[in-house]
């Protein structure tokens, strides 16, 4: 019983900010847990890694997100940006490109979207909600001006990408996908925590009057995080295209909520100024776990899933409104 | 009719005009079997679901919130409605219409109590609140058909969308009447000035005695009851419930409709004709897409780019780039004439709006 005294006590010595992340950790371990007593073969290290390579365009997608969140914006054409970039760059390889130069084009084309509605948003003053809107409707629309069907990519650099498995020790393996997402939040992490720009975004989400009045570059850190959430978009477009071997422009239909969903479900705030990406990639992670377990279940239709996702951000969405009504308390 | 006028009606006059240089006909009506028809005929009837559900959207952005969870309920109530139908003892009597259309505006009054207790009772950003509906909703809606499309063949239910009262289809009706109607309470009684108090500052407005919370329950019900009663319409169009596709992106549309219009997304003040004429133009543009012939692909790179232009001629710091461009040619603005002391207050002129010049 002291025990247990103590052990609440020095979860409630760990600071606010990190508790929705703790606990989403907590909650992914609880439901891989669940899921592996309940079904063999499910608590094995593949399928954990396989979370990773199955969701890894996601993974990417939520960090591009989560800088854009914690300015305290949003951005709603991540997911037509992502069908965009695997039409794109199908077009382009059947157009006889070389791969590496799409690859690259495909980046620069994503970033600079990110920018313009960046530079709209900022220097126009018109709401992120609208301006990112209108994008999903030019991103997708674009799409259907590239081609009405899918194109499938023969290219062999995509295909040997697409088909390559890592070895981690025995028998473990993860995709090239898998890796430039760790190597996204890696990055990710980097800017946020230990560069100016990293310090602005939080500055900024947290109080833009404040912020500005510091002499901080807002303008800097509110375009910037557009242009993030673009070439993180047309990243994770790649690595989708990697995944699908095709381009089509009902790819990742609704994708930009599954990406919001997992940056709330990773505690990060809507309004900007707290979360971590770690947060988003946990929460990338839960959603996940839910797609495995219902796979593994077999017999649950696959609506089920988005029923789970939507009570999971109910939950997730009081805890944070009762923490931070007990920080506001303190 | 003064309050429309200076909305925004350039979008939606250019539009017709283009229609109007491409088909001579367009704006011919004619009457067949008892209905009107023709392509503005059209446009109302197609447009009044969208514009039902924009009604319910505007008050809920005049509070400060949004509601993303409409294309949800619109599903959601498609598929009660039908189901209930195709599962009762005589799915062709009127009786179990009208049981079914009870039953999904109940569960939508429950839906949107359900978002006004997020909100309004625990304080959740009205984005997220509503977003959890939307992720869960049309997951709820494939629950309940089974992920089936369900047919129902029940000429009372079918008659909200085909039917027609003096000549002008029951849809048209129906959205007229809901728009005279919260004109009516929100214009006519201290309700509507209320709903901006809380929008403009609900801690100010709550120490001031305004019931913010009860107002806040109360237009995201009516948003859900709003979206319930498009979600008939559009189901009863097709005859069926298709749980993953009716209403699907409405919400944003919705949206769209009332910023056209010229509500502030960040709350306060509202304009209910300007939802009106925002949901026709979105309802004009998808026609004009179809009628000028653009190809079914452009389709919605048009209309990003309409937004788009929209948005950029409405926006205040285009309007001053603008202004200060044209100054030195343009006539100058008069300046603020100074107060006379004595002099009649009453015709100071007051600046409504900012968007108004």
């Amino acid at each position: 019983m002291t025990a247990l005294v103590e052990r609440v006590r020095d979860v409630r010595r760990v600071p606010t900010r990190f508790l929705p992340v703790i606990v989403t950790f907590a909650l992914f371990v609880l439901m891989f847990a669940g899921g592996g007593l309940r079904y063999d073969s499910f608590a094995s290290g593949q399928v954990l890694l396989n979370l990773l390579i199955d969701n890894a365009f996601l993974v990417v997608l939520a960090v591009g997100m989560t800088f854009v969140i914690l300015t305290g914006g949003i951005d709603l054409s991540v997911g037509s940006v992502v069908a965009l970039s695997t039409m794109v760059a199908a077009a382009l390889l059947r157009a006889g490109w070389p791969p590496v130069v799409v690859m690259l084009a495909v980046l620069a084309g994503g970033a600079l979207f990110g920018l313009a509605m960046g530079a709209v948003i900022h220097y126009l003053e018109i709401q992120p909600f609208i301006v990112t809107l209108a994008g999903m409707f030019l991103a997708r629309g674009l799409c259907y001006v590239i081609d009405l069907q899918s194109i499938s990519i023969e290219d062999p650099l995509f295909r040997t990408i697409a088909q390559t498995a890592v070895p981690l020790g025995e028998e473990l393996f993860l995709s090239p996908a898998a890796l430039v997402a760790l190597a996204v939040v890696a990055v990710a992490v980097y800017v946020l925590h230990m560069t100016r720009f990293g310090r602005t975004v939080y500055a900024v989400g947290g109080n833009q009057q404040s912020a500005m009045l510091m002499g901080l570059r807002v303008a800097q850190a509110r375009v910037g995080v557009y242009v993030i959430s673009g070439a993180c978009s047309a990243l994770a477009g790649l690595l989708f295209t990697f995944y699908m071997l095709s381009g089509y422009s009902l790819h990742a239909v609704g994708m930009e909520l599954d990406a919001i969903a997992a940056v709330v479900i990773g505690g990060t705030l809507l309004t900007g100024g707290s979360g971590f990406v770690l947060g988003s990639v946990l929460g990338v992670l839960v959603l996940g776990t839910i797609q495995t377990i219902l796979s593994f279940e077999g017999t649950l239709s696959s609506w089920w899933s988005r029923i789970v996702i939507g009570l999971l951000l109910l939950v997730f969405v009081v805890m944070q409104r009762v923490l931070a009504r007990r920080g506001a308390a303190r | 009719m003064r309050e429309l006028l200076r909305k925004p009606i350039w979008p939606l006059a250019a539009l017709l005009l283009l229609n109007l240089a491409v088909t001579p006909s367009f704006f011919a009506v004619h009457v067949q079997d008892g209905r009107l028809y023709g392509s503005l005929v059209d446009i109302l009837h197609n447009g009044a679901p969208l514009a039902i559900t924009a009604l319910g959207m505007t008050l809920v952005i005049a509070t400060r919130g949004i509601d993303l969870s409409v294309g949800a309920v619109v599903s959601i109530a498609g598929a009660v409605t039908c189901t209930w139908i195709a599962s009762s003892p005589d799915p062709a009597s009127p009786g179990a219409a009208i049981a079914g259309i009870g039953l999904a505006l109940g569960l939508a009054v429950a839906l949107g109590a359900w978002n006004g207790f997020l909100v309004a009772r625990l304080g959740i950003q009205p984005i997220i609140a509503t977003l959890v509906l939307m992720t869960a909703g049309r997951g709820l809606a494939q629950l309940i058909t089974d992920g089936q499309i369900v047919t129902v063949n029940n000429a009372t239910y079918s008659g909200i969308s085909g039917s027609a009262l003096l000549t002008v289809p029951v849809t048209v009706l129906v959205a007229a009447a809901v728009y005279a109607l919260v004109a009516l309470v929100t214009r006519r009684t201290a309700l509507g000035t209320l709903v901006e108090a809380v929008g403009i500052n609900p801690e100010a407005s709550r120490l001031a005695g305004v019931r913010s919370r009860t107002i806040v329950w109360t237009v995201y019900v009516f948003a859900a009851l709003c979206a319930a009663v498009a979600g008939l319409m559009i189901s009863a169009n097709v005859h069926a419930a298709d749980a993953n596709n009716a209403g699907l992106w409405l919400e944003l549309d919705a949206i769209l409709a009332v910023v056209i219009g010229g509500t502030s997304l960040a709350g306060g003040r509202y304009s209910i004709a300007g939802t009106l004429l925002g949901a026709l133009t979105i309802q004009t543009l998808t026609t004009t897409i179809y009628s000028v012939g653009i190809p079914p692909e452009v389709s919605l790179v048009f209309k990003a780019v309409v937004v788009i232009l929209v948005f950029l001629a409405q926006a205040p710091k285009v309007r001053a780039l603008l202004a200060r461009g044209r100054r030195p040619a343009g006539p100058q603005p008069p300046p603020p004439a100074a107060p006379v002391p004595g002099g009649p207050v009453t015709d100071v002129p007051v600046e409504k709006t900012g968007s108004s010049r």
